[in-house]
């Protein structure tokens, strides 16, 4: 129940639907109680025998990869075909910021060296330092997260095969000895099991729908063809699992396995995409947002 | 948007009623489900969602008001006001 009754106050408010929103899951609590801090209440305390540089990297590697890919599918904000679809890409974006957010600012806490060094005073926080004031070079994501967009067929392919190989990578995680970086896993895997499906229904929809939406299908397997073999690279782990549930869309889809790509042709978007997305915070080192 | 319209109905918490919310179009059944999931419960509104084609539901007409409503008006012994409702019963 919400604390909402006061002392010789008026009967308990109802917050109808969001009554519910401070329930005590615990699970909930594990992500802190602040907005401006999304660790804040955490226990910093690393468990024994963790070496805090390889951690801070594991952080690194699959927050940057959500924030970057996170900015890309916020792109889309307006320009989807339909406006369930636009709030779609838009809820799936938010899902992956907040992956960002929980990574970034745990890999800060892991190893405090791994922030970039900000002027004297300067409120912006880690998370933000880490999101904003590094450059292209020092950032840990995939070339696929920063592709820039291409219509709309491209981006269901591409976050089907992002999301599926990042679902069976944080499926592994759920029970790794940082209880933090666990409940960020288990929280990501809800999330991504919806991105997956939402984008799996569509590739199959529109792969069985018109013959142009059927070639655009195709077209963009051919596009993304390096792109799967530069996940596959970067998680060896999930390979298997990715290649069956891979499988299983293109039997749905009722398309043949495209052919084996190199990574060596994926484009490096990924200067473009920081340019804008940090721009204006660079400008503003000491701003309070 | 193509496709036909539907009608979402949203349930806040067990043991509460689905609840009309709005509607929209989807290409089928499926993925209005997922429209709906993705529209209408993004601010933890829902534990269940159900969405139905709205050509499948016989509503009654604006004309028929007075016939159907207008009767009921003046019955107020159909109301069961005698009764103390205990403060632990909510939802009533």
């Amino acid at each position: 129940m919400c604390p909402t009754s006061e002392p010789g106050g008026t009967a308990a408010v109802d917050h109808g639907p969001y009554a519910d929103l401070d329930a005590t899951d615990p699970a909930h609590w594990a992500f802190g109680t602040g907005f401006a801090d999304p660790l804040a209440g955490i226990d910093p305390e690393l468990p024994e025998g963790l070496d805090r540089t390889g951690h801070a990297a594991l952080c690194l590697l699959l927050g940057d990869d959500a924030l970057v890919y996170s900015h890309r599918l916020s792109e889309w904000c307006s320009r989807a075909p339909d406006l369930e679809d636009d709030v779609a890409l838009g809820n799936i974006a938010l899902d992956l910021l907040g992956q960002a957010r929980l990574l970034l600012a745990r890999a800060a806490v892991v190893d405090p060296t791994v922030v970039p060094a900000m002027p004297v005073g300067s409120p912006v926080p880690a998370e933000d330092a880490l999101a904003f004031f590094r450059d292209a070079p020092a950032y840990h994501s995939s070339r696929t997260a920063a592709l820039a967009n291409g219509d709309f067929g491209h981006t269901v392919l591409r976050l089907f095969l992002w999301s599926t190989v990042r679902l069976a990578v944080l499926q592994r995680l759920v029970d790794h000895p940082d209880p933090v970086l666990a409940a960020i896993a288990a929280k990501g895997v809800k999330e991504l099991t919806y991105h997956r499906d939402w984008s799996g229904r569509w590739v199959v929809t529109l792969a069985q729908g018109t013959e142009e939406s059927r070639g655009r299908m195709v077209a963009a397997f051919d596009a993304l063809a390096a792109a799967r073999v530069e996940l596959l690279g970067r998680y060896p782990d999930a390979g298997v699992e990715a290649e069956d549930v891979l499988d299983q869309l293109l039997d749905a889809a009722e398309l043949r396995r495209p052919e084996e790509g190199a990574d060596a042709g994926l484009a490096d978007d990924l200067p473009d995409l920081l340019a804008e997305l940090q721009s204006v915070a660079r400008a503003h080192p000491m701003g309070r947002w | 948007m193509t496709g036909p319209l539907y009608e979402v109905f949203v349930r806040a918490k067990r043991g509460l009623n689905h609840v009309h919310v709005g509607s929209l179009h989807a290409a089928d059944d499926r993925t209005a489900l997922s429209h709906a999931r993705d529209v209408y419960t993004r601010r933890n509104e829902g534990v269940s969602i159900w969405v139905v084609r709205a050509d499948a539901i016989t509503a009654s007409s604006p004309d028929e008001k007075e016939p159907l409503f207008d009767p009921a008006g003046d019955k107020v012994y159909r109301h069961p006001t005698f009764y103390e409702v205990p403060d632990d019963v909510p939802h009533l």
